[in-house]
């Protein structure tokens, strides 16, 4: 996960309420010493978290004086003489006892404790299982919808092939003329270096017009790399080039990764 | 000075580091206080005591376990709900089950206390009812995710993104 991912994730706001597990908020910690852009996020979070409840305060707070009077008040305690006793056999076997009871006590305290620190450890691993499992079926859901879109029968399929730059490519459109959305499936093209962005082109061939479709800019987001682009143009072709970030008005046709003919039907 | 050289300060007992992280969060944990016991006086008196147990515990904070202000915030939560379980607490608005805001802005009326209305009502007239929702028990109540799943019947893996939506427009709304 890279640190906008990170950052998206929602987990600093999370850190920010305190209602993180301490491994979370020591993975955190480890961000926000990596990251000054993570550090950046959270004080913005809490600038907004801080304005939001203090509105909520029923008037002024009382003066920083008061809270002096505590801070300054600490004294040592007074230690006291204890005058000098002789102690009988009982007063021994009192205090051997006590301490007997004591240690089995503290061991008592000592494995709750364990087995309080096992619980939490399980109940924090039980959200991190049940969140990926949450991810995971939405993904699933995706892929059926996906499923379910391609397999409808107004979709005309067209198969681009890899140009001069990358011959081994490929990408396919599905195309849905009547409710006009084109989805592009692009996991036969390389992945785009950085700070290009694959751009789709509607093509009209005499003469040569092309429109564009839009970017493919959630590329590394996006796992089936499929994409739903809305295509309302006569298109009789299809092509795909690399662009710079945020896209250009005209196709470079020197980086035209894949091209594709609609077959007249 | 930056967080970590204030925290430092503070670990180390320095009072000007105190009165300048007084200065920057009392307003906020007043609030967050006062939106538990629902009490002028009382949220006063828990305010000083979440104050005076932080002076007195500072050298147990750590950066590690979060922001200066999330672990004042922790403290004053707890300390505001041990006190609305102490035995001389009395609940006076027994109608706790009505919104959060509404239910503070009534409380308002009845009682001599200066909230920011003007905020609270822009604030519910731009958020989505959800968000307020949301926001309110993660950070008035400090909900865990879990707890806010089940309390609003949302699945899990969507509060941590939900609610980054909700402080995204929060933020907005403060900016502006």
């Amino acid at each position: 996960m890279n640190v906008e991912e990170y950052i998206a994730s929602g987990i600093l706001e999370l850190y920010v309420a305190g209602v993180l597990s301490e491994e979370e908020n020591r993975d955190v910690h480890a961000m926000i010493l990596k990251h000054p852009e993570v550090r950046e996020e959270i004080e913005q979070i809490e600038k907004a978290i801080v304005r939001h409840t203090a509105a909520l305060a029923p008037g002024t707070v009382p003066s920083f004086e008061f809270i002096k009077t505590h801070t300054a008040g600490k004294q040592v305690p007074v230690r006291s003489l204890q005058s000098k006793k002789t102690y009988s056999w009982i007063t021994y076997t009192g205090w051997a006892a006590t301490i007997v009871l004591a240690s089995g006590m503290f061991f008592m305290y000592y494995r709750i404790n364990n087995l309080q620190q096992d619980i939490k450890r399980a109940g924090d691993q039980n959200i991190q299982l049940e969140q990926q499992i949450s991810d995971v079926r939405k993904d699933a859901e995706a892929t059926e919808e996906l499923i379910e879109i391609l397999r409808q029968k107004d979709i005309v399929t067209i198969t681009l092939g890899g140009q001069a730059i990358a011959p081994e490519s490929f990408a396919r459109v599905f195309w849905n003329k009547k409710d006009e959305i084109a989805y592009v499936d692009v996991s036969g093209l390389p992945e785009p270096p950085e700070g290009k962005v694959y751009q789709v082109w509607s093509l009209k061939l005499d003469p040569l017009t092309p429109t564009s479709m839009g970017i493919l800019d959630q590329y590394d987001s996006d796992n089936n790399k499929i994409f739903a682009l809305a295509n309302p143009n006569q298109s009789q072709a299809f092509g795909i080039t690399l662009e710079p970030e945020g896209g250009s008005a005209t196709p470079t046709m020197d980086q035209l990764y894949a091209l594709g003919v609609v077959s007249a039907s | 000075m930056d967080q970590a050289e204030l925290a430092a300060k503070f670990r180390n007992k320095d009072i000007k580091a105190f009165e300048r992280i007084y200065s920057d969060y009392s307003d906020s944990l007043f609030g967050v206080i006062f939106g538990i016991v629902r009490d002028r006086e009382i949220a006063e008196e828990v305010l000083q005591d979440v104050f005076f147990k932080a002076w007195d515990k500072a050298e147990t904070y750590s950066a590690e376990k979060g922001r200066l202000f999330t672990w004042l915030l922790n403290i004053s939560r707890n300390s505001a709900i041990d006190k609305t379980r102490s035995k001389g607490f009395k609940n006076k608005n027994k109608n706790s089950d009505s919104s959060f805001y509404v239910d503070i802005l009534e409380t308002r009326d009845k009682t001599e206390i200066d909230i920011d209305v003007n905020y609270i009502r822009s604030m519910l007239g731009r958020l989505k009812e959800r968000c307020v929702k949301l926001i309110e028990l993660l950070y008035f109540k400090g909900f865990t995710q879990k707890e806010v799943s089940e309390e609003l019947d949302i699945p899990l893996g969507t509060v941590k993104t939900n609610n980054r939506n909700c402080i995204s427009e929060l933020r907005k709304l403060i900016q502006t």
